[in-house]
């Protein structure tokens, strides 16, 4: 979790991604920033988020993007 | 039938007539048919094509329903039974067959809409055989194949299970107030409203019709003027370059608005009228501040299209991965993340130009856009630098306007590849700003038509003496698109603080309200213009 939070603040430092919710319904993300993580995360995690799970309930929080890597990684 | 036409008001009033006398349970059939009988007045033909799309569509829908359901009940069934490898080797056996039915699906639909866009084309009808061809691009082809390939793919992706019933499938094809224009409204979000019953509500009912009169003003009053003076200036490049070109290309970024989002308008109000709700294509898309927020105001269902569908599947899929970890070690880390949102972005405007039409006019508009896009992308650093440099400017009303400036003279710059001939037409009458401005020309004819308005002189008889006569509009017409600008600016400044309907509503006393509108109904029947020139009713998102 600690690492998706990193990858995240690289994208946006001044956010707190910790507590955020609202990632997608607020745009803090924009569809390039969910690509670079995405890449990210396939590099570090060696994970792949298929475009399918790229849906706000994923994105919204970084929670809930560790519990969709937790998910995958586990397929 | 145009939304503009007779006809579509008299069979419009019917449908809504017929949709709140029918028992609820036939209204949603009741809006099958009525779409039907829309297509039939296209021609036959439209409908063939339209029913091969939605047969194709719902035979692989049921199939892909049913592989999906298969595998959720092999999986649970055999939960304990199977370990990891085994799972994954299933459902990878099961992915495979899914993927062949969507595929089949997509290139023969998207083989249909691309065959009957490049046949359309002159120099290709000519080549096979004269003129026939024309009936090949059935009415609304791009927005009911796009609406289709969104419920298959989404299927796909396991997002609803198939609809068993195909004629609800039909209608979330080929919805008649969405044929022409749009929105690119998705299964999953229009179904629950459009399958619904709904019973009749005035207050419903009413603004659903104030928002249709809304459209039919903004579309017959201003854009068709406008489009007579786009056309009248774009027609005669060599005459009308520097400043009449550039006037050509701002008047366009007008009349384009006012004639997509008075159709989107007229949809959108049909809906409501029925009780059923869409999303909104349109959020004061010129009032946005640099290209990405444009791209998000402006025909929205459209580009959540291309980035669901197309963007995020690019740029996300497993060979685009590869590429990237490659360009990594080979490029570094920082330029190599950017490959797989370089190659997307630039795949997707791509498909968005030919999408828009086949011609280079339309891959350079594409393309041009994508690439302003990533600049921007790469600029961002910059800006942010600036910006806390100077701190204070985020917040300054002025530095707002430039950007909002700013930002609507490079999309209209863009967008002049949509009104010229040729890209080196396009080209040349950009470059003409600078090389041959005639301001001197201009200002003496913008100065003499301001005269006319102001002494309030509409007659025709003056205009030659003016030369104004050859820009195909009297000064009174000036007078109306004026005034109509003015009101479309005063409803934007309204909208800010919400719906204006509303608050017109809660302002004012009832009876002026109702006035108003009758007044706007009037308005469009006398300043309506009804096929003045060329094809003025005629929507421009009609030809995609």
């Amino acid at each position: 979790m600690d690492e998706l939070l990193e990858i995240l603040s690289e994208l946006h430092p001044e956010i707190d991604f910790s507590t955020h919710t609202a990632l997608i319904d607020e745009a803090v993300l924009d569809s390039f920033d969910i690509v670079s993580t995405i890449t990210e995360i396939n590099e570090r995690f060696d994970v792949a988020i298929p475009a399918d799970k790229i849906v706000p309930e994923n994105f919204n929080s970084a929670a809930a993007l560790w519990a969709l890597v937790e998910e995958l990684e586990d397929e | 039938m145009y939304f503009t036409s007779l006809v579509f008001i008299a069979f419009l009033a019917l449908t809504l007539l017929l949709y709140y006398l029918v028992p609820a349970k036939a209204q949603w059939p009741l809006l099958l048919v009525a779409s039907g009988v829309f297509y039939a007045f296209a021609g036959w033909q439209g409908l063939v094509y339209v029913s091969v799309t939605v047969v194709t569509t719902y035979l692989a829908g049921l199939r892909l329903g049913t592989l999906g359901q298969t595998q959720k009940d092999y999986l649970k069934e055999h939960k304990g039974a199977l370990d990891r490898e085994q799972r994954k080797s299933y459902k990878a056996t099961m992915k495979k067959k899914k993927t062949f039915w969507l595929a089949l699906c997509l290139v023969f639909n998207f083989g249909v809409l691309a065959a009957t866009k490049v046949l359309s084309l002159k120099a290709i009808s000519t080549a096979i055989g004269g003129d026939g061809f024309a009936f090949l691009v059935p009415l609304g082809i791009s927005f009911y194949t796009f609406r289709a390939m969104s419920y298959v793919i989404d299927l796909y992706r396991g997002k609803f299970p198939a609809e068993k019933n195909i004629g609800k499938l039909a209608l979330f094809t080929a919805f008649f107030p969405q044929v022409i224009q749009g929105p690119l409204s998705r299964y999953d979000t229009i179904g629950q409203t459009l399958f619904a019953p709904h019973k009749f509500d005035a207050a419903v009912f009413g603004r659903g019709a104030q928002r249709i009169v809304w459209g039919f003003l903004k579309k017959l009053v201003v854009a068709d003027r406008l489009l007579v003076l786009v056309r009248t200036l774009t027609a005669a490049p060599e005459s009308y370059n520097g400043a009449y070109a550039f006037a050509a290309m701002i008047l366009y970024a007008a009349a384009l608005y006012c004639d997509f989002t008075g159709g989107i308008d007229i949809t959108i109000g049909v809906g409501e009228a029925m009780g059923i709700e869409m999303e909104e294509n349109f959020l004061s898309p010129f009032r946005s501040k640099n290209i990405f927020e444009y791209w998000r105001r402006w025909h929205i269902t459209m580009g959540t299209w291309f980035k669901d569908y197309i963007f995020y599947p690019i740029s996300v899929s497993r060979p685009m991965m590869k590429l990237t970890t490659a360009a990594r070690k080979k490029l570094g880390d920082k330029a190599g993340r950017r490959v797989p949102i370089y190659i997307a972005t630039l795949i997707t405007w791509f498909a968005t130009g030919i999408w828009h039409g086949v011609g280079w006019n339309f891959v350079v508009w594409g393309l041009l856009n994508g690439v302003i896009i990533l600049l921007s992308q790469e600029c961002m650093p910059l800006y942010e630098k600036f910006h806390a440099r100077f701190p204070k400017l985020s917040e300054n009303r002025w530095y707002d306007a430039f950007q909002i400036l700013r930002t609507f003279l490079l999309l209209s710059l863009i967008r002049s590849f949509d009104i010229y001939a040729s890209v080196p037409m396009t080209l040349r009458q950009i470059g003409s700003f600078f090389t041959h401005p005639q301001l001197g020309a201009f200002f003496h004819d913008a100065g003499l038509l301001l005269g006319f308005i102001r002494e309030g002189d509409f007659t025709y008889t003056e205009l030659d003496k003016l030369g104004l006569d050859k820009l195909g509009l009297t000064p009174l017409d000036f007078g109306v698109v004026a005034v109509g600008l003015v009101l479309l600016f005063v409803v934007g400044a309204l909208r800010r603080k919400g719906d204006p309907r509303e608050i017109v509503r809660q302002k004012l006393p009832a009876w002026l309200v109702t006035a108003l509108w009758f007044l706007a109904v009037f308005v469009v029947l006398i300043f309506g213009l009804y096929g003045i020139g060329f094809d003025a009713q005629q929507f421009i998102y009609n030809q995609f």
